[in-house]
């Protein structure tokens, strides 16, 4: 049944009601996922550039601001040391990537079928709506939170190669910068929690 | 935009911010210039560079040692990192490394036209010039009789050619037009790398704005001092002054007129920033107030470091660099003369 306040009067606001429930959850799934891998990428290339130049004089660097090997040609110049330890900037920003990935699949096992007679009903409605927030307050979390670790870790790796008593202390306040991804993912989690669709 | 740079510079220039931070790490720091101090000799000032990064510039040079050697081979060493970050940028900081080198364009330029009057040899010229600033017709200077000569055969076809348009006479080139000829060609200069910078906006628009308003100030200063009883009017000396920095323009009009020291000093003194620096000299002694401005000039190209993603760390870097060498040149002299007692008379420590 269509809401009574937009009964006849608004062209726009019926169109909008129309759209089906799964429209904005297939966009909303899709959004927590595209984006968070948008501010990931964006924060690995910020933090990548400065630690491959500033690896050239101060090799040691790598190995704790582990670098992925996509960048192969450049690391030819800087030497790197294979053993890698763990904790590092870039895997700062993977993890935004994989928060993204987690809330998609959480979200897509919360899609179920309803029949069409109930397609337009205010509990699928919600739970469409639902499913769509929760994309896109992962998604835009993610992306700010891996540019904020991006530039963190860019300026992180310049002033370690010049004294690396300054690594953990940046690293510090990297953590509190990865703490807004993981708000996003808890805000989330809970808004798809009440994705319910109406039972045949 | 202001304050967003962080987001997208690092796509061109991140690579070459971190090489030039990784090029300042290895500056000369006060103990090493303690150590050098202490050198008899040059060979151990040798040995004792060949600790720090210039080791395998140095290497290499038969025993007895000339304190130009020396010089050479630091700028030798300046020269290669230069081009390497030059080689690796794109625009727009290609061209921002480039404006970099035309104030050297400018002193070789003058060099050889002096030179050529003077009559010495073309060929010992061009080996005193710098190499930053060394162009490919820059032989054929020898040749011109005036500066409209010139302009036509050499200078149109280098990056130094807009500055011309305010110098171009017909007279011939003697000493004191020559001089001016470099002071308004360092003008345009200075006033061009401006609006570029101005263009280019963000953290780099407002440092380089500020280092180069200094660096316009200092030669206001310098021109009037260096003026001070020669023929060169008020109004000539008013044209020399650059049109932007903390002294333009009521600055500049009292500078214009002053005609001592001491009368400098009374103008100079009205801005707090500089007022700092004429306060460490005393009345009537003007040969510390160059090292007063070199030792400014590190400290605000030492605080543009403080900032990360933007180009001013490229302009500070040569700068250090250079006050490094000049450095290096008197300890050298010094030693080589054997008046270490003077050798703290003009060495500023960066670190």
């Amino acid at each position: 049944m269509d809401s009574t306040m937009v009964t006849s009067s608004s062209s726009w606001g019926q169109a909008l009601l129309r759209i089906s429930p799964y429209t904005f959850s297939a966009i909303g799934i899709a959004i927590s996922i595209g984006v968070s891998v948008l501010g990931a990428a964006w924060g690995i290339y910020i933090t990548g550039s400065s630690l491959i130049g500033a690896a050239i004089k101060a090799p040691r660097i790598t190995s704790k601001n582990l670098i992925r090997c996509y960048l192969s040609p450049l690391t030819v110049f800087a030497v790197i040391k294979l053993w890698a330890v763990a904790a590092t900037f870039v895997i700062f920003c993977e993890a935004v990537a994989i928060y993204g990935v987690i809330v998609a699949i959480i979200l897509q096992t919360k899609l179920d079928s309803v029949p069409k007679s109930k397609m337009y009903d205010p509990e699928s409605m919600r739970a469409g709506y639902a499913i769509f927030a929760s994309g896109i307050i992962v998604g835009f979390a993610n992306l700010v939170c891996g540019l904020c670790v991006g530039i963190i870790g860019s300026s992180c790796a310049l002033s370690d190669a010049q004294n690396s008593t300054l690594f953990v202390k940046i690293l510090v306040i990297e953590i509190f910068g990865s703490a807004l991804g993981l708000f996003g993912v808890i805000v989330g989690i809970i808004m798809s929690a009440q994705a319910t669709w109406p039972t045949k | 935009m202001y304050g967003f740079e962080a987001m997208t510079f690092n796509i061109h220039g991140g690579y070459l911010e971190a090489i030039v931070r990784g090029y300042r790490s290895g500056l000369l720091t006060a103990a090493d210039y303690n150590n050098l101090c202490q050198c008899e000799t040059l060979d151990d000032i040798k040995m004792h560079l060949s600790a720090t990064e210039y080791g395998t510039y140095l290497q290499n040079e038969p025993s007895p040692l000339h304190t130009t050697t020396i010089v050479e081979k630091c700028t030798l060493k300046l020269v290669d990192e230069y081009k390497h970050m030059l080689t690796q940028a794109t625009e727009p900081l290609s061209t921002f490394l480039e404006y970099i080198t035309y104030g050297h364009m400018i002193d070789n330029v003058v060099l050889i036209v002096t030179g050529t009057l003077h009559e010495r040899d073309v060929q010992e010229l061009l080996e005193k010039c710098h190499p930053l600033g060394m162009f490919d017709s820059i032989a054929t200077l020898a040749v011109a009789q005036n500066m409209r000569e010139l302009y036509r055969l050499v200078l149109v076809d280098t990056p130094l050619a807009p500055y011309f348009s305010e110098c171009i006479t017909s007279e011939d080139l003697d000493d004191m037009n020559i001089e001016i000829m470099r002071n308004t060609l360092y003008k345009a200069y200075l006033e061009d790398f401006y609006r570029f910078c101005q263009k280019l906006g963000g953290a780099t628009a407002e440092l380089m704005s500020d280092l180069l308003a200094f660096e316009a100030d200092r030669r206001a200063v310098n021109i009037t001092i260096n003026s001070i009883g020669t023929e060169l009017t008020r109004e000539d000396r008013r044209k020399l002054y650059s049109n932007f920095g903390l002294l333009y323009p009521y600055g500049h009009e009292e500078l214009a007129i002053c005609e001592d020291i001491d009368q400098v000093r009374g103008a100079m003194e009205k801005y707090p920033p500089y007022q700092s620096i004429f306060s460490k000299l005393s009345y009537g002694e003007s040969q510390m107030l160059d090292k007063a401005f070199y030792e400014e000039e590190v400290k605000r190209l030492c605080l543009s470091f403080e900032q990360q993603f933007h180009y001013a760390v490229f302009f500070a870097y040569m700068r250090l660099r250079e006050q490094e060498i000049r450095n290096l040149m008197w300890i050298s002299e010094c030693v080589a003369q054997n008046q270490k007692s003077r050798v703290h008379d003009s060495v500023v420590f960066i670190f």
